[in-house]
């Protein structure tokens, strides 16, 4: 796509916000639509975006594979990590109570801020690493046959 | 507006307006259940069904083929099976309550509890979210496995081994 000169630069203009208003629906996610899933898949457009426009390599320079595949664990890891901190505080698997026994409210905040962020991440990963495996195989079709 | 879109991906052999229009399918979907309230599956829907996998099929288009082949075989038996699958389902609709319906079971069973308690219990304004992530934490738990556990199997299938022409790439990741 080195000739489409209005995509790059829509693109480049595009990428911050659309990681922005990722951030935005993951950690706004108690207060309006959103939440893990919906901030991980819209992080993971961006890179995909990118990767569509300016090509796998320099995606990759960016956000490299190896990274990619850590993340996808990490995040499960997050969560499920999670619940055992609340089973060492001495509440049940997954009970957000325990990070602030005297407002449990807030630990609910807490624990739902956390666990969102795992979500995010993992969708992320996955998202991103399935694209990068799709486009990382050689294709058949030249550009010209589309 | 969806009745047509799913007549014209049928009617299609073309398989680049094909998953052009199924991207339009997902947007439009998304538009359904922004008329019926439920902002946060709009927002999947259209991130998921009209952006990720619009882009994962036409990967796996540039790796296979770019029309459909013709089709052998006669239609009659998977159209009967369509037919009598979609004439359940409609029958199934005529038992369930009007939308809206205050006395739905939905409205009666656990719904309420939630959305009284969820005020003083997690004090989170988007009761989706308090649901989600709180009272049902470990179907959260398990969707996230879910999605680990699609984007491993992926993985190992497409760039795990190199096998070319053999195993086809088939898409898990629409299923969130």
């Amino acid at each position: 796509m080195r000739h489409h000169l209005i995509l790059r630069v829509v693109t480049k203009l595009l990428v911050g916000y659309i990681i922005l208003f990722a951030f935005y629906v993951q950690f706004h996610g108690d207060y309006s639509p959103g939440g893990g899933f919906q901030a991980g898949v819209i992080m993971a457009v961006a890179f995909v975006l990118y990767g569509v426009v300016f090509g796998l390599r320099k995606v990759q320079k960016v956000f490299p594979a190896w990274l990619v595949h850590k993340l996808v664990a990490l995040g499960l890891l997050i969560y499920a990590g999670t619940g055992v901190a609340s089973l060492f505080l001495g509440y049940n698997y997954l009970d957000y109570g325990a990070f602030n026994p005297h407002h449990p409210s807030h630990g609910q905040h807490w624990g739902i801020l956390v666990i969102e962020l795992g979500v995010g991440v993992t969708v992320t990963g996955v998202m991103v690493a399935v694209y990068y495996a799709f486009a990382g195989r050689p294709p058949r079709l030249s550009d010209e046959e589309w | 507006m969806l009745v047509l879109t799913a007549l014209a991906i049928v009617r299609n052999d073309r398989l680049f307006a094909v998953v052009m229009l199924s991207g339009v399918f997902s947007l439009l979907s998304a538009l359904l259940f922004v008329t019926l309230d439920a902002v946060d599956v709009a927002f999947t829907e259209a991130a998921v069904g009209a952006g990720i996998s619009t882009i994962l099929l036409l990967g796996t288009m540039a790796l296979t083929s770019r029309t459909a082949k013709p089709s052998t075989r006669s239609s009659a038996i998977p159209l009967t099976v369509v037919f009598v699958t979609g004439a359940v389902l409609i029958y199934g609709t005529l038992d369930m309550p009007n939308f809206g319906d205050p006395n739905a079971p939905v409205h009666t069973h656990v719904g309420p509890d939630y959305l009284e308690r969820s005020v003083e219990e997690i004090d989170v304004p988007n009761v989706v979210t308090a649901i989600l992530a709180s009272y049902r934490g470990f179907d959260t738990l398990g969707e996230v496995a879910v999605v680990f556990t699609a984007g491993i199997g992926v993985l190992l299938l497409i760039s795990g081994l190199r096998r070319r022409g053999e195993d086809e790439p088939d898409d898990e990741s629409a299923e969130t």
